[in-house]
């Protein structure tokens, strides 16, 4: 009873929190001492926000890095994921791949957006390719260790049941590294999209929500920003709350295994 | 037919020390339906032994026949149940698990589902089917262990302390139960412990090894009227019969609980 | 028997191997050999002619622009710039992180009262900030750094917050019994508690750091830094410098990694009683 009480209290309290951060930010908006396009009323963005809803150019910067980023996201899983799975099974792809994954993996992947840029030319391309690049370490990483890191009891107690190599792979293997596969997927995400959002700033022309953001500095929409700074991050939510978080819940936190994977 | 024979099995581990010799020369025959514990202390090979016999390790010399044939690696003639909890797939229920080897023979799902609810009554878990391992206590998980690996119908059974890391009380109703499945299932079972009065409360027959290296230092049958009476004089008289036998090699009564 | 079986699996690679230095180079061959197998290939492309040299160079061309890059002061200038960067902007998110995640995991109305804020602003990716403090802190090196270090305390926050939260009560209980009082029971309990979150935490800092402040010196105009010389060099076409500058920012991450992170994660890993990662 005391904990939903305390749980109650701390909502109210972050609606408080939440109420004075935002009258505060009003206040200084309204003061006159800063230049109202650089600190523009809360209802200002909120209508430039609607507006740019309802004549669907919002929607319509949300698909392009969607796409972007999904592709890339994709791409990644597509290459991260196998070659995580051959490295963890075999010695001499491991000895081959580990040196230059943990040479690249420094490397971020914002650094390589100028050489891209050169050389597959301004959008669409170059920006997936970063979001690929961003995303394929944390994939590859995760899923080798998850596949290193099966219980060999599992293997042991599968095989005296009669489990061929194939059952083997699909029924303990592929479950028992599920949870490092997930935080992958997650990390991968999470990499990509921020890596989306960058690239779309260089990169990027015409369209997608990291080209507004910094097309809007140009003309000093600070309400554009804004409201374009609102939808990255309810779609990063979106996605890490909604999609993976279910994913998890679903799968690993259900089998009582997420402890493993933690960190 | 031997059901079981075990041939003058060695079997050697390297350690960074040099080669090791963990069990030597060890042979004795099993019968069929025969419930043999293998007893002895730390470090003389019990578990290694079943391992070399459930194919997860190659012996060094001798080999083992399973009616008749060489073990060379596991086969759906033997289950195996580990001391580990972890041994359930923490991704399947209960159900899921115990029907995992009939799913490897490519038994029908209607059919493997019928077979597996079956062995889960059999351990008297038919109210979880549907739960999954981390819901489950430790005695439970032991005992969706051994459904699952009396599911698939191997004729003999192996157990490595099965019991060795449940407290004292669930060990006891453990033992109870084991006893009543061999009963009704009659398989061949071999089952290693540390445990004396385990041993004799669950086995037809015991081998007492003996350490570095494990080598077999008695056979003693068992010919107690089941179920048996742990608190029995003739009981308790077995049980200082192993015992002398163990503290002979271990000095002092280490074994004992 | 674990141990046997582990022990079996590797018996052939102790057992050929008679020498330790010959095992020595051959392990340090295998981690030459596959960046062998990549430079041949670059090479081969770059030779062969099928992109234009300008944007493709060979390795001489790139190691001799790095060399001469090296040897006239400039890929240095950049490369401290940039790391004075990151090393100001990390202390800061370390000074405001460490102390705003101990005081959320410490006080209740502390928590209620940051823990909505950041919640809401650290799913948004770092750089998309990036406009938002060009405007208002303007172009150059001081919003640079600003936003290196606002990006990079969101994962210090959440884990030393973390880190608090997961001082066990037992261990607080005892020290309360034991007569200390709330000073030393910060300094000898909570803050030794937590210490492997912090660590964590400020391992994730630096590396987000890292990787925002490349993409922020190439937006923000900065006068030095690496990221502004590889997107600079972008304008004239020197590929080969583009490159020479990657390679530094390849060998600082690595540096990065190597030394700082790993000591911390070996650090921590120790000290929870971990005994595989």
């Amino acid at each position: 009873m005391s904990d939903q009480s305390k749980g109650r209290r701390s909502l109210w309290r972050a609606a408080v929190v939440l109420i004075i951060a935002a009258c505060c930010y009003e206040a200084a908006a309204r003061s006159g001492y800063f230049a109202p396009a650089l600190m523009p009323k809360l209802s200002a963005v909120a209508q430039t926000f609607v507006v740019m809803l309802l004549d669907g150019t919002m929607i319509e910067h949300s698909v392009s890095t969607l796409y972007r980023v999904l592709f890339g996201f994709f791409l990644a899983v597509l290459v991260g994921l196998p070659i995580g799975i051959l490295m963890a099974r075999f010695r001499p792809v491991e000895s081959f791949f580990l040196p230059l994954v943990s040479a690249l993996m420094p490397i971020p992947s914002f650094a390589l957006v100028p050489l891209f840029m050169l050389w597959f030319g301004i959008g669409n391309l170059t920006t997936i390719l970063i979001v690929f690049y961003a995303a394929t370490f944390p994939m590859m990483f995760n899923t080798w260790s998850g596949v290193r890191s099966v219980n060999p009891l599992w293997l042991r107690a599968a095989g005296a049941m009669g489990a061929d190599e194939n059952a083997l792979f699909w029924k303990v293997i592929i479950p028992g590294a599920s949870p490092f596969i997930i935080t992958g997927l997650r990390q991968a995400f999470l990499r990509a999209w921020i890596a989306v959002v960058g690239a779309e700033m260089i990169a990027a022309s015409d369209w997608g929500l990291g080209w507004v953001i910094f097309d809007a500095k140009e003309f000093l929409n600070t309400d554009v920003m804004l409201a374009a700074l609102v939808v990255i991050g309810g779609i990063g939510f979106v996605f890490e709350k909604l999609v993976f978080g279910s994913l998890e819940k679903r799968t690993v936190q259900r089998w009582g295994m997420s402890r493993v994977a933690k960190g | 037919m031997v059901p079981i024979a075990i041939n003058n099995v060695t079997l050697e581990y390297d350690t960074p020390a040099g080669k090791v010799t963990g069990v030597k020369d060890v042979s004795f025959d099993i019968g069929a339906s025969e419930f043999v514990c293998i007893v002895g202390p730390s470090g003389c090979g019990k578990s290694t032994l079943l391992n070399v016999i459930a194919g997860f390790l190659a012996p060094a010399a001798g080999d083992i026949r399973i009616a008749g044939k060489v073990v060379t690696g596991h086969g759906m003639d033997r289950g195996v149940v580990f001391q580990d909890f972890a041994q359930l797939f923490p991704w399947r229920t209960a159900l899921g698990n115990v029907s995992f080897g009939l799913e490897m023979k490519g038994v029908a799902k209607e059919e493997r589902d019928k077979i597996a609810r079956e062995q889960l009554r059999l351990v008297k878990l038919e109210k979880f089917v549907d739960a999954f391992p981390h819901h489950l206590s430790g005695g439970m998980q032991q005992r969706v262990a051994i459904a699952r690996a009396l599911a698939y119908n191997p004729s003999v059974l192996l157990m490595d302390e099965p019991f060795a890391a449940l407290d004292a009380m669930t060990r006891d109703d453990m033992q109870t139960l084991l006893a009543d499945v061999w009963r009704e299932t009659r398989k061949t079972v071999i089952y290693v412990t540390h445990n004396v009065a385990e041993a004799v409360y669950l086995a037809d027959r015991v081998i007492v090894m003996s350490a570095h290296p494990g080598t077999v230092q008695a056979d003693i049958r068992i010919d107690l009227p089941r179920p048996r009476d742990p608190l029995s004089v003739e009981f308790l008289d077995r049980q200082k019969q192993l015992m002398r036998h163990l503290g002979h090699k271990v000095s002092g009564n280490g074994a004992a609980h | 028997m674990q141990d046997a079986v582990t022990t079996i699996s590797t018996r052939d690679a102790s057992g050929v191997m008679p020498g330790r230095v010959a095992s020595r180079l051959r392990s340090v061959w295998r981690n030459i050999f596959p960046f062998i197998v990549v430079g041949v290939l670059w090479e081969i492309i770059a030779v062969s002619g099928v992109f234009p040299a300008r944007l493709f160079p060979s390795i001489e061309t790139v190691a001799h622009t790095f060399f001469t890059l090296t040897a006239n002061g400039i890929l240095p200038h950049h490369a401290i710039e940039t790391l004075i960067r990151l090393l100001s902007g990390f202390a800061l998110a370390a000074v405001f992180g460490v102390g705003i995640g101990i005081l959320m995991g410490r006080s209740r109305l502390a928590e209620d009262i940051f823990l909505p804020l950041v919640s809401i602003c650290a799913p948004i990716p770092g750089l998309a900030y990036t406009p938002l403090f060009l405007l208002w802190f303007g172009l150059g090196s001081f919003s640079s750094i600003l936003l290196v270090g606002f990006v990079s305390a969101f994962p210090i926050i959440f884990n030393s917050w973390t880190g608090v939260k997961a001082v066990k009560e037992i261990w607080v209980r005892s020290a309360h019994s034991m007569g200390a009082d709330d000073r030393r029971m910060f300094t000898h309990v909570i803050l030794p508690g937590a210490l492997p979150y912090i660590l964590t935490g400020l391992r994730l800092g630096l590396a987000q750091a890292w990787r925002v402040l490349v993409a922020v010196e190439m937006l923000a105009a900065v006068p030095w830094g690496l990221g502004w010389l590889i997107f600079g060099a972008r304008k004239f076409l020197n590929t080969d410098a583009m490159l020479a500058g990657i390679v530094v920012i390849a060998i600082i991450g690595l540096l990065l990694e190597k030394l700082v992170f790993q000591k911390i994660e070996n650090y921590t890993v120790v000290r929870w009683g971990m005994v595989a990662a």
